[in-house]
């Protein structure tokens, strides 16, 4: 059973930690480097991508996460976690750190503040019927670069992307009781264990 | 590729919000200035109010929504949620903070309130609300009326963390024994707790509150951000416990730490050296008015 760890430092990582459980993986709560000794893949959540920066730092998960996803650790990324994963994050902090292994350019709140919050079904390759996408207080990806495939886009911007190990979404798959796009990364999971 | 309608507001979209909080520390702070340091110490959100709690106990006074200048200067100083306080039934404070963008509102007791029966009826917002609870009745209460996150009341302004410890362990020994209830006995425990059925029916199935429950009211060291973590909270809100302490920036982040590092004693114990002296706090029998008594 694939070993999937759900970086735990702040954020939604209970609502990860519910939807994966609900498929056949182990879930392990990442605090600390060592929370990522033989894990088969990693979810970043949603949550306050600063904070989560800061906390990435000062527990020394930020070097080993990083050498791991460079290394091929499939990982997913949602809303903050999209912003952990991008090459260029624009109205960031200056010390706000991203592990840069997924050639998009995003914008923090770029969909605004709460009030602009919102839901809405799109269709994402690889699912048959539409999927209810949660948008809150959102990343806008601005910029996709080459060897990124597009797997969803509202009004014309793309919110769901996929490079070889990197899945992301600038929603929350995890806020709703479809675990789909959850199953999508898994399948990126037993692919990456097949070519190993 | 398609896409349908969207829709702003939802519960979902709403309490997704507060699930985003999750496991971080939302800060008073009462200037732009405050509000950096805390960003900067790595707060998940600001709680934008005129005076912190222990000046609002000291003062006296009509304790109300901060300045609109003021939250607003607060807003464009940091990128993290800025949230802000009304008095209980005051929906008024609220559709201005809602007008002005505000991502959260507190319908707080620490404030004074401005109905004694009713509390705002929260589905007429876009914005997401939170309350705060002493018990589980009063906490589905404000959830029926549209609450996206509850809080402990806890006693504000005191560096005293007893009473949040009594809301907490009430609200979450009540949930227990819920989740222990047959069907016949739910209808009992909705007229005690005076609370709507299907609510209860839900915290019986769930075994938890529909919405995240945080802790508020008393936090001033990472100790007591890691007690209220350990007994069931989910993330904390901190007062007037940094900023009325020695050297608020590094007692702000210790706190930050302790909150992700919450079981951990020895992350706890190194981020609670060198900390310089918390706010000096004060005992219950000492004080005269319980904000916690405030809300129906």
């Amino acid at each position: 059973m694939p070993i999937v760890g759900v970086l735990a430092l702040q954020g939604a990582f209970h609502a990860h930690v519910k939807a994966l459980s609900q498929l056949n993986v182990e879930v392990r709560e990442v605090r600390l480097p060592h929370d990522l000794d033989g894990v088969d893949g990693v979810v970043l959540p949603g949550g306050e991508s600063t904070t989560m920066s800061q906390l990435l730092l000062s527990s020394g998960v930020f070097d080993v996460l990083t050498q791991r996803i460079a290394d091929g650790l499939p990982t997913m990324g949602t809303c903050a976690g999209l912003i952990l994963l991008a090459e260029r994050v624009l109205d960031a902090r200056p010390d706000q750190v991203s592990c840069s292994v997924l050639d998009v350019t995003v914008r923090r709140n770029g969909y605004g503040r709460q009030i602009n919050s919102f839901e809405t079904d799109i269709a994402v390759t690889g699912l048959e019927t539409p999927f209810t996408a949660v948008f809150i207080r959102a990343p806008i990806i601005e910029e996709v670069g080459g060897g990124v495939e597009i797997l969803a886009v509202h009004n014309g911007v793309p919110v769901a992307v996929a490079s070889q190990n990197v899945l992301a979404a600038s929603f929350h798959p995890e806020l709703t009781s479809d675990v789909r796009f959850h199953e999508l990364f898994l399948h990126m999971i037993s692919s990456a264990s097949t070519v190993r | 590729m398609t896409s349908t309608s969207s829709n702003s507001g939802s519960m979902r979209v709403n309490r997704g919000l507060a699930e985003m909080l999750k496991g971080g520390v939302i800060m008073d702070v009462v200037t732009p200035g405050q509000a950096k340091i805390a960003e900067d110490a790595g707060a998940c959100a600001v709680m934008a109010l005129e005076r912190v709690p222990a000046d609002i106990r000291r003062d006296g006074g009509v304790a109300r929504m901060s300045d609109v200048e003021m939250i607003e200067g607060i807003q464009a100083s940091v990128s993290i949620p800025v949230m802000a306080k009304v008095r209980i039934g005051h929906f008024v404070e609220a559709q201005i903070l809602q007008s002005l963008g505000v991502d959260f509102i507190d319908e707080s007791e620490v404030l004074t309130p401005a109905d004694e029966a009713h509390h705002i009826d929260k589905f007429n917002f876009t914005v997401p609300f939170v309350c705060g609870a002493t018990n589980l009745g009063e906490a589905l209460r404000r959830i029926s009326e549209g609450a996206c996150m509850i809080r402990s009341k806890g006693e504000a302004g005191t560096g005293n963390i007893v009473e949040a410890v009594r809301h907490l362990r009430s609200i979450i020994g009540d949930i227990r024994r819920i989740t222990q209830a047959d069907s016949a006995e739910l209808f009992d425990w909705a007229k005690k707790l005076q609370a709507p059925l299907p609510l209860v029916q839900e915290v019986a199935e769930l075994g938890w509150l529909p919405v995240p429950m945080f802790c508020a009211g008393g936090i001033a060291t990472p100790a007591d951000a890691a007690l209220a973590m350990q007994l069931g909270a989910e993330a904390v809100f901190v007062g007037s416990g940094i900023f009325k302490s020695d050297d608020p920036a590094p007692r702000a982040r210790a706190i930050v730490e302790a909150t992700t590092h919450f079981r951990d004693a020895s992350i706890l114990a190194k981020v609670s050296r060198g900390l310089g002296a918390p706010m000096t706090g004060i005992a219950m029998d000492e004080i005269n008015q319980r904000y916690a008594e405030r809300g129906w």
